[in-house]
């Protein structure tokens, strides 16, 4: 095996052939493939601004070796709209309100996403407890949390 | 150079002992900070290898006749929340749900925990209290040891190069267990001081271990043996004293430091509220079930 790997991301094949050996998968997708859309702030798994899922398992892309996730199934953010139309969730984010300086926006729509496929009916505790890993520093969650409420109560109709 | 995936234990300890420098990659949740960091660059003699595909590692499995279970080095903070493995080792998935975030239980690792050696880390207290032995395979074999011998320091183990963790196994206990710990949030948090307390009826046995107050997870025989005797095992009821004695038994075994976290004194006075706490807890519970 060497430092050039494919990697699967949103259902298409991305070749890398310029990453250091331990490169993030943050770092990959951002500067090699060119996906803007998973942030990177703390690179220790504090913040959740890179969260991606990997395999059906939501996890800090910062936290994942690139080249370790050959052969897996990647969707980042960029992989939840689709034809290009924003998803339920994430035009909750915006109806409420729940998007300000946004930079912590990518994270929370792949992390309630995550959690509303595992649980379509999670109490707010439950919901605090599944967005802990993602920190928002202008809206003090109130309206995160409203617009995940907005999408539980759209998706019983 | 080159990362590794491996898909079964023989491979990966025959990697680790073809390039002794390699470096064992299981959840990255510890690793691949340092990497960001720019503290750690792999070595351009060693691979990485990486275990979390590796299938004997991401099960577990129950034997009911010896009353244990053996769980996979590779078996995340997520998975030991599942039931039903969380029934059979409840403490331990008091102390996953502990453990950073969704994010962080996803991709950690019981295995990853031992290997860092934290005296912080989360799922080691519990190994401690519960007299938990560790599978280690290298090319060489394998052998099996008590997690208290494994841990040698901060972030020190006695593993050799080419040391593969495997599997540990645990007993599942016949009366009450519990994990508790100080931080400075709910979630995202590593401890400022923790305790894990095992009360095995069977054994009459009494179980404590204390986390991030020395340079690995402590055990404090003395107040645990003291305790054992104290406790009424048929009704599984303690006099007031006898808890206040063992909180005080384990504040004065804990050996804190200050640090960018806490004080020692604080961690100390903290080790006797949770130790009293647990005790509380477990003989109320364990007392309403008898």
């Amino acid at each position: 095996m060497t430092n050039h790997f494919t990697l699967r991301v949103n259902g298409a094949d991305h070749d890398v052939r310029d990453s250091w050996l331990g490169e993030s998968l943050l770092d990959v997708l951002r500067d090699r493939i060119g996906l803007l859309g998973s942030k990177g702030a703390c690179e220790q798994g504090e913040c959740g601004s890179c969260s991606v899922v990997i395999d059906g398992e939501l996890v800090c892309s910062c936290l994942v070796m690139a080249a370790s996730t050959i052969g897996q199934s990647i969707t980042t953010v960029e992989g939840i709209a689709t034809d290009g139309a924003p998803s339920d969730v994430q035009r909750a984010f915006v109806d409420a309100g729940a998007v300000q300086c946004g930079f912590c926006t990518p994270g929370l729509i792949v992390a309630v996403h995550s959690l509303l496929e595992s649980d379509g009916e999670p109490t707010e505790t439950e919901v605090r407890e599944a967005l802990a890993g993602n920190l928002c520093r202008c809206t003090g969650y109130g309206r995160i949390l409203e617009a995940v409420e907005r999408v539980v109560v759209e998706r019983r109709r | 150079m080159a990362v590794f995936v491996a898909t079964d234990v023989e491979s990966a300890v025959q990697r680790l002992d073809d390039r002794p420098d390699s470096v064992v990659l299981a959840g990255g949740t510890d690793l691949m900070v340092e990497v960001n960091d720019g503290r750690l660059r792999p070595s351009p003699d060693a691979d990485v290898v990486a275990v979390n595909r590796v299938a004997e590692l991401r099960s577990w499995r129950h034997d009911s006749a010896a009353a244990t279970v053996t769980i996979g080095a590779a078996v995340t903070y997520s998975e030991m929340l599942d039931e039903p493995l969380a029934t059979l080792a409840p403490a331990l998935a008091e102390a996953a749900r502990t453990v950073g975030s969704p994010q962080i239980r996803n991709a950690g690792t019981l295995g990853g925990n031992l290997g860092t050696c934290s005296p912080a880390g989360d799922g080691l207290p519990v190994l401690a209290a519960l007299d938990a032995s560790v599978e280690i395979a290298s090319v060489a074999g394998r052998r099996s040891v008590a997690v208290l011998d494994l841990m040698k320091g901060p972030k020190r183990t006695t593993l050799e190069p080419g040391d593969l963790i495997v599997s540990f196994t645990l007993p599942v206990v016949d009366g009450w267990q519990g994990y508790a710990k100080v931080g400075v949030r709910n979630a995202m948090v590593i401890a400022i001081a923790s305790t894990c307390l095992v009360l095995d009826r069977q054994r009459q046995r009494v179980g404590l271990a204390l986390g991030s107050v020395g340079p690995t997870v402590l055990r404090v025989p003395a107040a645990e043996t003291k305790f054992a005797a104290a406790l009424d095992w048929r009704t599984m009821t303690a006099e007031r004293d006898a808890v206040q004695a063992f909180g005080d038994g384990a504040a004065q075994t804990a050996a804190p430091i200050d640090d960018h976290r806490s004080s020692a004194e604080y961690r100390r006075h903290a080790i006797g509220v949770l130790t009293r706490r647990l005790a509380a807890r477990g003989l109320d519970t364990a007392g309403r079930a008898a």
